[in-house]
């Protein structure tokens, strides 16, 4: 009995969990189709190619039928190489074969990638992020150890007005952020993308309860040797902060390369376009090409989901970390 | 220590100019922009409450709103009975955990452009998946996301039934997205309702079991209550970020984005078309401004709720 129960849980895991990753799967069989392939109709998961051949002199021919004539074709004929051999042949319904075939079209992510330039978009997305979470790390740490460790005047209204700040979501600010930033010649400028998100108030606030739970005693015993402030931040805290500035890191990198309506409003021109930016104007212009969407859809989500495979236990964690109250 | 007075603000100096320069400034530009005429060229005259008023009389931002409370209305009770029933699964289970909180939680990381796209394909008429399925089980196709009558309308005319159309719920189209949403939002819900599950003592549920008390009745009784603060964490969330979806309306929708018949228009959309279509910076502040305060609202409202409920 207690077999039979846990062997369904199993099962319904296993429905619900193909269920959450069926879009996924469709992505990347979808990609690997043919665009012929998926215009005739081929909705399902596994790429084939579909054509007609028609053997003569002993060689076969691919068959591209220009006209339906009663019993017989006319059609161009193309060799392997998919060169014109002949055309306009006359050739009798009968003889001609339908072939179904296995193929797999890696050559639609070459194409989507150099469609339009998705390099480019990698590196303003990797740029971006990496000099976002330096920032973010930095203004954070030191933050947060004024905050936890530090005596000073208006300390708790200064942390209630961030935390206030970090409570407005990102839409109600972008109309004047966009005003600001123009005053400030910094539309369509990686300043645009950076600079606002340096300071990072979900970090401070992370670090900083990170920070208070560090023994007093470890910080007294420094200040006998001599150490300065910035010395035990960098000595002490730090060193002991490895798995929360992991967190924060991770939550950096993912919010900064998945961030949208921010870039697509800050900037304009194509070199500053960022991933996300990027693939949204390439989805417009490419609506109808779904294999070189599905294609670029799925090499922009691999880096993150490379990582995620690589670091799943410290992302899983650090995400449940966010949802325990203190 | 020794130590100079002034040594703290040195250190909180670099996020403060920050913060204060591209949080507070914006968000008190925003009351202010609201007031004033104001274009992509810059500031025009004093408007008083214009914007506000005219904001009542909008139908577009009406119908905004309508969308939005749709949105949040589907999206959140769907996401949390979901993610609530996974986790208790995934707690039951002692092996491939590790699996299967790999699978669900892989939306996540993704992109929500990317997975827009291609939820966008996948409910496209001709040779998405979602007609292919349809087709499968014995169903007639549906137009998903051109689809502009109401879920209800569409599921009693199947009976021949005909209801008002103020009744007729969100529109498919909109289902479609609420669809993505909530499949989106999942795989963190679960995590953190795991999280929370993992901190219910075992020892309750024994005393249970001793007692006679069914599993039915033990997570009735036992698991939703203990786990309503992580319940609380999650509607709180999924309600704020839910309020906020634009990615999908942008990338799913139209053209024209928000169609058909403007029932994917949400407000976080309204705002984005008003300030960079139209380039009407103060109307679209103003919509933000209410915005903020209906998600201000909610946000004290569920707080007072919490600190009534909890167990």
């Amino acid at each position: 009995m207690k077999w039979f129960k846990s062997g369904i849980i199993y099962i319904i895991l296993l429905a619900c969990g193909l269920s959450m990753i069926v879009p996924f799967l469709w992505m990347i069989t979808t990609s690997l189709k043919s665009q012929t392939d998926v215009n005739e109709g081929n909705v399902g998961f596994i790429p084939i190619d579909r054509y007609q051949t028609y053997t003569m002199d002993g060689k076969t021919y691919r068959v591209q039928i220009v006209l339906h004539k009663g019993s017989h074709s006319i059609a161009n004929l193309y060799d392997s190489d998919g060169n014109l051999a002949k055309e306009y042949q006359r050739i009798p319904n009968s003889k001609i074969q339908q072939v179904k075939k296995f193929k797999l079209h890696w050559e639609n992510f070459k194409t989507a990638f150099q469609k339009v330039p998705f390099a480019r978009y990698f590196i303003n997305t990797i740029y971006v992020a990496i000099i976002t979470l330096f920032g973010v790390l930095i203004t954070s740490a030191l933050a947060a150890y004024a905050f936890a460790r530090m005596q000073f005047f208006g300390r708790e209204w200064i942390f209630i007005l961030f935390i206030s700040m970090m409570m407005v979501p990102e839409p109600v600010f972008m109309i004047p952020s966009y005003i600001l930033l123009d005053k400030l010649g910094w539309i369509d400028s990686y300043n645009a993308l950076i600079i606002p998100w340096l300071a990072n108030i979900f970090t401070i606030f992370l670090f900083r309860q990170h920070f208070k739970s560090i023994p007093a005693e470890l910080f007294d015993a420094a200040a006998i040797d001599g150490c300065t402030r910035f010395g035990m931040l960098w000595r002490i805290v730090l060193p002991l902060s490895k798995p929360v500035i992991a967190t924060a890191s991770i939550f950096s990198v993912i919010g900064s390369w998945n961030s949208f309506m921010w870039p697509l409003v800050m900037t304009n021109s194509e070199e500053l376009r960022v991933l996300q930016v990027g693939l949204s104007y390439f989805s417009q212009e490419a609506s109808s090409q779904t294999t070189l969407l599905m294609a670029a859809s799925t090499f922009s989500i691999l880096p993150l989901v490379i990582l995620f495979l690589f670091a799943q236990k410290q992302i899983i964690a650090s995400a449940a970390s966010t949802g325990m109250k203190d | 220590m020794k130590e100079n007075k002034y040594t703290p603000f040195l250190y909180i100096l670099p996020a403060f100019i920050l913060v204060f320069a591209f949080r507070f400034i914006p968000i008190m530009l925003t009351f202010i922009v609201s007031f004033f005429e104001w274009t992509i060229n810059g500031a025009g005259k004093f408007i008083g409450f214009e914007n506000y008023a005219h904001l009542i009389k909008d139908p577009d931002f009406w119908t905004s709103l309508v969308n939005t409370f749709y949105l949040v209305i589907f999206v959140v009770p769907l996401s949390i009975v979901l993610s609530l029933f996974f986790a208790a699964l995934l707690n039951q289970v002692k092996h491939l955990k590790g699996f299967f909180r790999t699978i669900y939680f892989l939306p996540f990381v993704t992109s929500l452009v990317a997975v827009s796209i291609v939820w966008k394909i996948i409910f496209n008429q001709q040779s998405g998946l979602a007609n292919f399925f349809l087709a499968k089980v014995g169903l007639g196709p549906q137009g998903w996301l051109a689809e502009s009558r109401g879920i209800f309308t569409l599921f009693f005319s199947h009976f021949g039934i005909h209801i008002p159309t103020w009744l007729g719920g969100p529109s498919l189209a909109l289902f479609c997205i609420i669809i993505l949403t909530v499949w989106k939002s999942l795989g963190y819900n679960t995590i953190i309702y795991l999280a929370g599950l993992q901190n219910i003592p075992k020892e309750m549920y024994e005393a249970a079991e001793i007692d006679g008390a069914t599993k039915t009745r033990q997570f009735f009784g036992i698991t939703i209550p203990l786990v309503s603060p992580t319940s609380f964490y999650v509607l709180l969330m999924t309600t704020i970020t839910t309020f906020q979806a634009f990615a999908q309306i942008y990338l799913m929708t139209g053209p024209p984005i928000g169609g058909p018949l403007k029932t994917t228009k949400v407000i976080v959309y309204y705002i984005y078309e008003t300030g960079f279509d139209n380039q009407n910076l103060s109307y679209a502040s103003a919509v933000a401004l209410v915005l903020f305060i209906i998600i201000l609202a909610l946000t004290l409202w569920q707080k007072r709720l919490e600190r009534n409920v909890t167990y």
